[in-house]
């Protein structure tokens, strides 16, 4: 049994927008799942028929085991949701957001309770839990719609985009709970913009584009895949121009820095001693580009160019 | 799945919604009718006489307490549901395991509590001008409950329909508050001329009035048995179209 799938998923809006050609995806139980894609892919569909806030045209959704049409409410009561917008009353004082939540999944009084001080005091909101929503910051707001999505305890919590416009400190505190509540048991699927968030996180990802799955595997093999890694070198002395250097490319960024792509056969040492032999003295280096970018955008590339 | 608990808490959530902001909600309703009982009631009532054998303020009162039961039952639901959908709150529900008839039911329970309320309150700033000696408690109080039921169905539709806040400003101030005044609050519909009675009659609030106006004081203008099949037709229907409208998912899912 998986935590999710998705047979044949097909949607066509209103308006004749086809937003899913027929998807077919699986999330196992456990897993820290990435779903990415560019803009209009189609994700926040998936995660909206999912998540029942859409209706699809065609297909069918499974949530640990529990079809959505024919089993709704026990497949509901599975799936905990942070949308992308913040949606919660904001006139409401955060406690009040859970209590209710907890309501709507039929937690008793007592219970709900207590689910809402562990959730609170899990997101670090606890002290907050009697102000009104509105006054909060932005990186609260987002920590209260994690906090609501998990007061019913669900087995699958779906994040779409939740880091999205908090700054790096708050996102890098999200990310270890996100880990610690994934460590617990509970199933994942997570959508970001930032693919280092998802390289980070994620054990497994499914790359959708044009509504269609255009990858779906684990992120070590898909990371396995990159061929060529990218650095930037600060060097010590200023060079003139960029080295000529069998087998790795290199661009002159300024008198002091060169952008250096190396495949991964020809490793690090061999460009050491390459650029010792060009008599150039490397100061520092780092990653040009996140690498599940690169793959993200070689995918997207490949299959636009091969759709045309 | 146990959706009491569901069901209670949207109930107590709209509860406390229209408490907490008491003076937007329940003051406006006092002052108002507190108004139309010194105006209408004592300085013009006075020179008007009785009509059916009652005082002309022990008359209107029953008028004014419902005409306040179906404003805020209405403005109730419709402000609350459409600002929910409005601030995508809606969400909550509907990614909850809450069927469709629990979020009706809830909304609903929210705006008969919300006009029973107002009722109340009018009811009491009435006592400071009329000595009415209630002839039907329980015909006045469930054709009240229907009422309010009727019209918070009513504002839910609204509110489902609606894709702005001006639509939902329109049928409260264009059909509901002269169906209201030409429902029979301040005169009897006997009073009308020949072809103005016959108009009123296809005014749905004129028999709910009528119909309570009977268990306050004993005094009516139309037969309250059709007064009460009236408007437990007119919940059905409505129930039905509410449910088909969050089945269907109209102006709340994609």
């Amino acid at each position: 049994m998986n935590a999710l799938s998705l047979r044949n998923l097909r949607k066509i809006y209103n308006n004749g927008l086809e937003a899913l050609k027929g998807i077919d995806l699986d999330v196992e139980v456990g897993d820290f799942f990435a779903l990415l894609g560019p803009n209009g892919a189609g994700k926040s569909t998936v995660i909206g028929i999912v998540s029942s806030l859409i209706n699809a045209t065609a297909g069918s959704v499974s949530v640990f085991g529990h079809d959505l049409k024919t089993d709704r409410n026990n497949a509901k009561s599975c799936i905990g949701l942070v949308p992308q917008e913040i949606n919660f009353n904001q006139f409401d004082t955060v406690k009040n957001i859970l209590l209710n939540q907890a309501g709507y999944y039929g937690t008793p009084k007592k219970l709900a309770l207590q689910r809402t001080e562990h959730c609170l005091k899990q997101m670090d909101l606890w002290d907050k839990r009697n102000t009104v929503s509105r006054r909060l910051s932005g990186g609260m707001k987002r920590r209260v719609m994690i906090a609501r999505a998990m007061v019913h305890n669900p087995r699958l919590l779906i994040l779409d985009e939740p880091t999205a416009g908090v700054d790096i400190e708050i996102r890098r505190s999200m990310w270890q709970m996100m880990r610690d509540v994934n460590q617990q048991g509970t199933t994942i699927i997570l959508t970001t913009h930032y693919l280092e968030e998802a390289e980070s996180l994620c054990r497994n990802i499914a790359i959708i584009d044009q509504g269609r799955i255009v990858e779906h595997s684990d992120m070590a093999s898909l990371l396995a895949r990159l061929n060529v890694d990218h650095f930037v070198l600060d060097l010590s002395e200023p060079v003139a121009s960029a080295p000529v250097i069998d087998g790795i490319h290199i661009e002159r960024i300024s008198d002091k820095t060169l952008d250096v792509a190396v495949p991964k056969k020809t490793g690090l040492n061999q460009l050491f001693n390459q650029l010792t032999a060009h008599n150039i003295k490397v100061a520092s280096m780092k990653n040009k580009s996140n690498r599940l970018e690169q793959l993200f955008l070689d995918l997207i590339d490949s299959k636009t160019t091969g759709a045309k | 799945m146990n959706f009491s608990i569901a069901l209670k808490t949207i109930i107590t959530k709209e509860i406390y919604r229209f408490i907490r902001i008491w003076p937007q909600t329940l003051l406006p309703p006092a002052i108002t009718t507190a108004l139309y009982f010194l105006i209408f009631g004592k300085l013009i009532g006075d020179r008007i006489g009785t009509i059916h054998g009652a005082s002309y303020m022990d008359y209107i009162v029953p008028g004014i307490i419902l005409m306040s039961v179906i404003s805020h039952s209405y403005a109730n639901v419709v402000s609350s549901f459409y600002s929910t959908k409005f601030q995508r709150n809606i969400e909550e529900l509907l990614v909850a395991p809450v069927p469709n008839w629990v979020i009706l039911g809830g909304y609903v329970g929210g705006g008969i509590f919300r006009g029973l309320s107002v009722g109340v309150v009018v009811a009491l700033i009435s006592m400071l001008f009329a000595d009415i000696t209630i002839s039907s408690p329980l015909i006045a109080l469930v054709i009240m409950v229907m009422t309010a039921t009727l019209f918070s169905l009513a504002g839910f539709i609204n509110a489902v329909l609606a894709e702005s806040f001006d639509d939902i400003s329109i049928i409260p101030n264009f059909i509901l508050t002269p169906l209201s005044y030409l429902g029979g609050v301040f005169y009897s519909v006997a009073m009308l001329p020949g072809i103005w009675q016959n108009i009123s009659m296809g005014n749905p609030i004129l028999y709910m009035i009528n119909a309570f106006r009977y268990g306050m004081i004993g005094v009516t203008d139309i037969d309250i048995q059709l007064a009460f099949l009236m408007t437990a037709g007119f919940i059905a229907v409505l129930t039905f179209f509410s449910l088909f409208l969050l089945h269907r998912g109209t102006g709340i899912k994609q």
